[in-house]
């Protein structure tokens, strides 16, 4: 690599990059525990799911030959463990904020035991689009590598928030997150909306981990997730509960995720591993900023109870 | 006739909790089934590697010391209705301020190094959760988000320092902090026999002492003093908490305070008798632990000892079933989530059951545990 050729321009660059390449798991962690928490249920779990996925992808992809069987196994894994994490929570007097926790640890200590045989194998990877072909600079290619799930996780965002604002099942789904006794008067089912809702955020999520095993870092071990999944909870308060919003939120934490990278290929290395919690102080930060002890935070869906 | 209401509380909850722990373990069973292992082979290793000889039972409890304490720090706040998951924070600020001012106190005498390692661990975990618990109550931040948010930044902490300004030039590989010195090592319990008193005796270390110590001051302080009485309150009803007066506030701070130091002085005793020094392998999850284990308790510091042995017991065992079972260690970690997952199912099934009710309605239902029916309050 050689870095004296862009000097300090690769502090932008590697945060572009960064911010791509990373903030894709944060998407659609972030979208899928969006949808979860509109219909007034917090999934924690979602970090389990990511992990899960992430193993499961990059096993099925090994098995298959085909990263796309894999994303596809992925999601369907998570949309399991959220169907699971779904019906524990529609127990009478059961606590959605411990399932998430326990569901936390069984997805990843499941992952962990059955990715044991997956630590050693090569498994195909998802393919790039190459749009620094253009560039000689080895640095300016690898920041413009694209994937196919950025743009359509990106293209989701713009969809999910049409859905939720313009359709009848984003209307539903809105009613049950608002005010359960309304959405039962007009006689729905609040388990099942919440049910689908889990599902449909356990589907996403467990592509978001998919994306770490078979695009970025690209490979399965145990150390591959630093918390993506639980920072998602935290995307989505700071995104205010909007789709698009959990788009750029998505950026920013993968922006600031590449800072300590980014500074250290200009031969700053101090501070690493401080500049490595700068999405988790940001988010702290936002949420000091924009909680107050009187009122609830603004389009936070009323049935929700962990903002309260 | 409260009493009997009382023990038929008791006694409900110790039942389901067992049948949840069993049906855990038979679903645990059926998984390592799956895995091509003798799910009886397994039971019988996991026994053999925990409770069996006195070896491995003593392994066992110097497993359940930090998760004693690392429950504590789940089980106090939840008393005040806040559902705080920061102990993994609080034990590595904990370890970092017990090892960092080791340093300067070289040449002291091993009980002055001791007690300020000690006491550096309580303040610093202390002050950790505090913070998270003043956030809560005068900012109305969500405490759940907070303190997992500040483990993330604890570690990072933790990985400055002890990947830079505290580094040991010696370590090479393996980043960690000077060590605090082989006389400074927090010794083991000593054991009476034989008309004397044999010096570590016991083979388990005095973090041991420490967490059964601080859970019965705390159950002591929860249950027979106005203090605790405020606490619970508060818990119950802040609204009315701050109706009668109560400063629930300082009430906030305090009991997060205690928690925070509880999961500190872990992080203390991680690096002064098992580590030497403070390195990576302090973050080894036991602050998660520490929530399940206060969960099974239902954040009865008392419930949380026995709790803890037995989650240490299958921690301990979790060698003797990758040896001989060939299963990966993380079979542990699935253990673990199975049982959460039912435990906090069996919730469920509480009240449920005519044999515990009192034959007389007893006037004052003793209140069901706050934190488990809704994550926040206010």
């Amino acid at each position: 690599m050689d870095n004296s050729s862009l000097g300090w321009w690769g502090v932008p660059l590697g945060l572009m990059g960064g911010a791509i390449r990373v903030s894709v798991p944060f998407l659609f962690v972030g979208l899928g525990e969006c949808i979860t928490e509109k219909s007034g249920r917090v999934n924690l779990g979602l970090e389990g799911t990511l992990v899960m996925g992430a193993m499961t992808g990059y096993g099925v992809s090994y098995a298959t030959g085909s990263p796309w069987l894999g994303v596809l196994a992925a999601a369907m894994v998570g949309a399991v463990l959220g169907a699971f994490h779904a019906s524990i929570c529609g127990l009478p007097r059961v606590n959605d904020v411990g399932v998430g926790i326990a569901l936390m640890l069984f997805g990843t200590g499941l992952a962990f035991f059955l990715g044991k045989p997956l630590i050693q194998p090569t498994a195909p990877r998802l393919p790039a689009w190459e749009l620094g072909a253009w560039s000689s600079s080895p640095q300016v290619r690898s920041a413009l590598q694209i994937n196919v799930l950025f743009i359509v996780g990106a293209i989701l965002a713009f969809v999910l928030r049409w859905v939720l604002k313009n359709t009848r099942w984003g209307l539903i789904l809105r009613t049950v997150g608002e005010s359960g006794d309304t959405a039962r008067a007009l006689g729905y089912s609040i388990n099942r909306v919440r049910m689908l809702a889990t599902m449909a955020g356990g589907f996403l999520a467990g592509i978001g981990g998919s994306f770490l095993s078979l695009f970025y870092p690209g490979s399965w071990n145990e150390g591959l997730s630093s918390g993506q999944g639980l920072m998602a909870v935290a995307l989505v308060i700071f995104a205010r509960w909007d789709p698009v919003r959990c788009l750029f939120a998505a950026l920013l934490f993968g922006g600031t995720s590449a800072l300590g990278p980014a500074l250290q290929s200009v031969g700053i290395s101090w501070g690493y591993h401080l500049f490595n919690a700068t999405p988790y102080v940001l988010t702290l930060g936002i949420m000091i900023a924009s909680s107050s002890p009187r009122r609830t935070m603004v389009g936070a869906p009323g049935e929700l109870t962990m903002v309260k | 006739m409260a009493n009997a209401g009382k023990t038929n509380v008791l006694l409900e909850t110790l039942v389901l909790r067992i049948l949840a722990i069993v049906v855990a373990l038979a679903l645990f069973g059926v998984f390592v089934a799956f895995a091509k292992a003798n799910p009886f082979e397994v039971y019988k290793l996991m026994y053999q590697g925990s409770f069996e000889s006195l070896f491995a039972f003593k392994d066992s409890l110097e497993r359940a010391a930090p998760m004693i304490l690392t429950a504590l720090c789940v089980a106090l706040p939840a008393r005040m209705g806040m559902v705080v998951i920061g102990a993994e924070g609080a034990l590595v600020v904990g370890a970092l301020a017990a090892a960092a001012i080791a340093i300067p106190l070289q040449g002291s005498s091993p009980m002055t190094v001791l007690s300020a390692m000690a006491l550096s661990g309580l303040v610093c975990g202390g002050i950790w959760i505090m913070t998270v618990g003043g956030l809560r109550y005068y900012r109305g931040v969500n405490e759940t988000i907070c303190s997992l948010l500040m483990n993330y930044i604890a570690i990072a902490l933790f990985n400055h320092f002890v990947d830079g300004p505290l580094r040991d030039p010696q370590s090479l590989n393996k980043p960690a902090t000077l060590p605090i010195g082989d006389d400074n090592a927090l010794g083991k319990i000593p054991w009476f026999q034989d008309g004397k008193w044999l010096d570590e005796g016991t083979g388990v270390h005095w973090g041991f002492a420490f967490g059964i110590g601080f859970c019965i001051l705390a159950y002591f302080i929860l249950q027979h003093t106005t203090t605790g009485f405020s606490i619970r309150t508060a818990g119950g009803n802040i609204r009315a908490a701050k109706i009668v007066g109560l400063p629930v506030g300082l009430l906030t701070l305090g009991t997060c305070f205690a928690a925070g130091a509880a999961a500190g002085l872990a992080g203390m005793v991680e690096v002064a008798a098992v580590q030497g020094n403070a390195n990576a392998a302090i973050i080894a999850g036991y602050g998660y632990e520490g929530i399940l284990v206060s969960f099974i308790a239902r954040h009865n510091p008392l419930a949380i000892i026995p709790v803890a042995i037995l989650l240490g017991g299958m921690k301990a065992s979790s060698g003797m079933l990758q040896r001989h079972a060939n299963l990966p260690d993380a079979s542990v970690l699935v253990l673990q989530g199975i049982l959460f997952v039912v435990i906090l199912a069996s919730e469920t099934l509480y009240g449920r059951f005519a044999i515990f009710k009192a034959k007389e309605k007893p006037k004052s239902a003793p209140p069901a545990m706050p934190a488990i029916e809704g994550a926040a309050h206010g």
